[in-house]
């Protein structure tokens, strides 16, 4: 006979005070919401009356979360953790707010916590229960996960059967068995496409995985050995740290880890205002940031005829700094979220945004949940970056986060410039791309997927004081590395023809922004190889500041039927290092005339077939200029000139520079007549421009008349679709007739989702979390 | 950690070197900073009015010294507005919206496609120095980015009096 059993079901008292996770949560978040301090934690016990041990607290759990990430990650063979460090550990308390983090991605300080909150909420201690030993593992991005390659294992601790904090790991995976390969692959355009989607599932007891969960995992992704090595390195992790807060309990006692574990919060919040009042300056910033969607084109391959069409995401953003230091930001006007991959979840908005504020405003070991309470969002619901229907994909989430963050550098960088700090001022960030992706079978003779990491060394934005750092970093990792090209080589099936600084790449500036670098790389004993593109074409992320340019744009450039296997065979030329000059091309002289090339604008394509001995450009970008470029210094455009990372014609037209070349190529500015030429082109700009409000009179009419181009008119409308507050203000800039209006109906695009939407919370039995003003 | 006049000089002309850069990065920040950073700037101008609050590197708003009003003001001596206005309404513009436009500034392939973004470029209608570049989508309403609360600031974050404002 099958008896039943109450074991699963019911109150679990896993706090051994009578609440359940849930009841004890509410009771910190009212505490929160009525004091304005963490938990009601007007005063810090422990840090004041022992400040020392409390210190050493701090000290002990914080070097035992990156000892942590250092030792688990030497577990991991693929190089997006072993070698650009995609992998961060967090500690949490019983209700899943951040404790601390350990270096590496931060973003993720929220992400975890957010999974923890979902299985509070949903009553996962009734079912499927949480015990000492449990794992969960979880990428769902529809409850809080930037995308699916970011896979979490959570842990939790307990202490003498008392559940008191939790744990998380996570790496980003080369691969999630999404509908193309690659972690952050394209073409899909809904969450039925992205990948494995795992859901706070428990999938070990006892500190082993279950089977069922390793049989399932390993054969619904392309890389299976990367994928079990990279969960042997969050478990690796996670049991680290759970043993570390054993010993610091042993040692400390239960009493002030707990305390410790609230307190640290609240002084997180507090820390947060305290760093807003040192380094910025109490007013409003309206910055706004874009980025191309244009899946028009032939070369985007997707499953959904309503998914064709070329859209913009928008993001516009008012930050409003508080005299008391706390800040608010707001999203109101943002675009709808789209039928492709690069919407986000509002927690990998809240939390993502501290790992751009900890290369910023707070560079500090102390990051937790206290910037969140110190913070309001309000992301409307919606919107690219608050979804309100459960099928949004999010696979390259990051492909706006970017964008949209570049915005905030903006407004920060106001802030630190007027107060006079000027070496904090950063005119924005890259938009990390071009993502070289793609799979097949590879040089060993396994299905493999391959997603090079190369883009977390773009440049960086200037700074008010000195240039942009060259091909150095990515917002979303602080501790970017390009990676080797011997280790590149090994884990994917493409020869480096080229490495090189790109010219021109950084925006123009009396300061200019970090160059990015490009990558010739020739497919190499592959077999049934594809590989696509993924990046900013038509339009700039990024803004220059202050009279400074943007960053180029990214391009393609691919070539196929290269006849190089024979010209490597008869020693003829080959195509060999940069694109330095795309107006003036080198590749295909040194390919068979009859190759077929694609160079263009289009970055966002979907897997496209590769031969081998094929070719293909990946293209990192550059960071944005600050201020008026005819105040750069003539001898730093002559650096640039002679390390080639200026064309010539450029540095005549866009700084004014007036120089000579030598017989051995070594170029020399003239700064006198450098200055004579720049007063002269600052007469022919003022001949040239006219008064605002003129210009304004026949954009004006251009809006009446609808006179723009589909993906422009479409942006508008999701926003004016969301706002009427965005539409106000619009058509009060503009002065435009009361009866003026914009719809998606009349764009002659398809327009699902425009009006007919469902959001998770409307599933039976599920509970979401919202931690943000809608 | 403080610094001296000279080093605040040398950090606003680009001149600082880079061991003091990099303790102004990483040390808590200075507080004596803003007003440092005043006196350095005020030495540089030829005008007379009184720098309240630099808003970019040729761009500040002033205390007018004959009215005491408080408005934006290019380095070159141009009153552009009252200082809750938004200066680039006053200004003049140079839209980049074709390609031709954006092939003198980028080389070939580097530059937005005009269809989707333009460049509006901002000048100082007296001198012609580039106040900013925004890069929005045609039909972007011009933004008015940033709104200082100088009183707050100035009295509550670096205990500094207010200068006077008249109406």
């Amino acid at each position: 006979m099958n008896m039943m059993t109450n074991k699963e079901v019911g109150f679990a008292d896993l706090l051994k005070n009578g609440q359940t996770l849930k009841q004890f949560r509410d009771g910190i978040l009212e505490r929160t919401k009525t004091s304005g301090h963490y938990n009601g934690l007007e005063k810090l016990e422990l840090r004041d009356s022992d400040p020392i041990g409390y210190e050493k607290l701090f000290s002990k759990l914080r070097g035992g979360l990156v000892h942590a990430r250092e030792t688990a990650k030497k577990i991991a063979a693929s190089p997006i953790v072993e070698q650009e460090g995609e992998l961060c550990f967090t500690l949490y308390n019983a209700v899943g707010d951040c404790v601390l983090t350990s270096t590496g991605i931060i973003i993720h300080v929220g992400t975890m916590g957010a999974a923890i909150k979902y299985m509070i909420e949903n009553n996962w201690e009734g079912n499927p229960g949480i015990n000492p030993g449990d794992m969960f593992t979880n990428n769902d991005c529809s409850i809080g996960n930037v995308h699916p390659c970011d896979i979490a294992t959570i842990v939790p601790i307990f202490w003498e059967g008392r559940l008191i904090g939790w744990v998380g790991g996570v790496t980003h995976v080369i691969d999630t068995g999404a509908v193309t390969p690659g972690s952050m692959s394209t073409g899909q355009t809904q969450r039925f496409g992205d990948g494995y989607m795992i859901t706070c599932r428990k999938t070990g007891i006892n500190d082993e995985p279950l089977r069922d969960w390793l049989h399932e995992s390993q054969r619904s992704v392309r890389t299976p050995k990367y994928w079990i090595l990279d969960e042997k390195t969050r478990i690796a992790g996670c049991h680290m740290i759970r043993e570390l807060v054993e010993d610091v309990i042993r040692a400390d006692g239960i009493e002030a880890y707990e305390k410790f574990a609230y307190e640290v919060i609240e002084e997180g919040r507090r820390g947060l205002m305290n760093r807003i009042k040192a380094m910025t300056l109490p007013g409003k910033y309206r910055k706004v940031s874009f980025v191309d969607v244009p899946f028009k084109h032939e070369d985007v391959q997707v499953s959904n005829a309503f998914a064709k069409l070329d859209s913009i995401m928008h993001s516009p953003c008012e930050m409003t700094i508080k005299a008391d230091g706390k800040w608010r930001l707001d999203f109101e006007g943002a675009s709808r979220w789209g039928w492709h991959t690069f919407n986000a979840h509002q927690v990998a908005f809240t939390s993502g945004i501290w790992v751009m504020m900890c290369q910023t405003l707070v560079p500090t070991q102390r990051i937790n949940d206290g910037a969140y309470f110190a913070t309001e969002f309000h992301l409307p619901k919606g919107t690219w970056c608050n979804p309100d229907d459960r099928r949004t994909g999010h696979a390259y989430a990051w492909h706006f986060l970017v964008s949209g963050w570049s915005a905030l550098w903006r407004g920060l960088s106001q802030s630190y410039f007027s107060r006079g700090y000027l070496e904090e001022v950063n005119a924005g960030n890259a938009n990390t791309s071009n993502w070289l992706q793609g799979g097949g079978i590879n040089q060993d003779g396994e299905i493999h997927a391959v997603n090079s990491f190369e883009a977390s060394s773009c440049g960086t934005g200037a700074c008010a004081v000195k240039d942009g750092l060259n091909h150095a970093a990515a917002i979303w990792n602080p501790e970017g590395d390009m990676g080797d090209i011997e280790i590149w080589e090994m884990a994917e099936p493409l020869l480096y023809m080229g490495r090189n600084v790109k010219a021109n790449s950084g925006g123009y500036g009396k300061y200019r922004g970090g160059c990015g670098f490009e990558t010739l790389r020739m497919v190499w004993n592959a077999q049934d190889w594809t590989m696509f593109f993924m990046g900013n074409g038509f339009m700039n992320s990024d803004w220059g500041m202050m009279g400074g340019y943007p960053a180029a744009t990214g391009y393609r450039f691919e070539a196929h039927k290269t006849g190089l296997e024979r010209r490597i065979a008869n020693g003829e030329s080959l195509p060999l290092g940069g694109d330095i000059d795309p107006a003036a091309p080198t590749y295909e002289h040194n390919i068979d005339a009859t190759a077929r090339i694609k160079r263009d604008k289009q970055c966002m394509t979907t897997e496209d077939c590769y031969d081998n001995h094929d070719l293909y450009l990946n293209y990192l970008r550059g960071g944005p200029g600050f201020g008026d470029p005819f105040d750069r210094e003539p001898k730093a455009i002559e650096k640039d000139l002679n390390e080639k990372f200026l064309l010539p014609e450029f540095a005549k037209k866009v700084y004014g520079a007036v120089f000579t070349q030598d017989a051995k190529g070594v170029f020399s500015v003239d700064a006198a007549a450098t200055q004579t030429r720049r007063a002269e082109l600052r007469k022919e700009r003022l001949a040239r421009a006219v008064p605002v409000r003129e210009w304004m009179k026949e954009e004006r009419e251009r809006i009446i008349n609808k006179h723009a181009s589909q993906a422009v008119q479409h942006m508008f409308a999701t926003s004016f679709a969301l706002s009427e507050k965005f539409t106000k203000q619009f058509k009060d800039f503009w002065s435009l007739p009361d009866d003026w209006q914009l719809l998606e109906t009349e764009l002659g695009v398809p327009s699902y989702g425009s009006k007919h939407r469902m959001d998770l919370s409307l599933m039976p039995g599920v509970t979401t979390v919202v931690q943000v003003e809608e | 950690m403080t610094y001296t006049n000279e080093q605040v000089s040398h950090l606003v002309e680009g001149t600082l070197d880079w061991d003091t850069t990099f303790r102004m990065l990483s040390m808590p920040k200075d507080n004596e900073r803003f007003g440092q950073y005043l006196a350095a700037l005020q030495s540089k101008v030829s005008f007379k009015d009184r720098i309240v609050l630099p808003l970019s590197p040729h761009m500040y708003i002033v205390q007018s010294a004959k009215t005491k009003q408080w408005v934006i003001k290019c380095d070159c001596g141009h009153e552009f507005c009252d200082y809750t206005d938004n200066w680039k309404m006053h200004a003049l513009i140079h839209v980049r919206d074709t390609e031709e436009a954006m092939a003198e500034i980028y080389p070939k392939l580097m530059a937005p496609d005009t269809n989707w973004q333009v460049y509006r470029e901002y000048f100082c209608p007296t001198c012609g120095v580039m106040h900013d570049v925004e890069a929005p989508t045609p039909w972007y309403p011009v933004i008015h980015d940033f709104e200082p609360d100088i009183e707050a600031f100035y009295k509550d974050w670096v205990g500094l009096p207010v200068p006077e404002r008249a109406a």
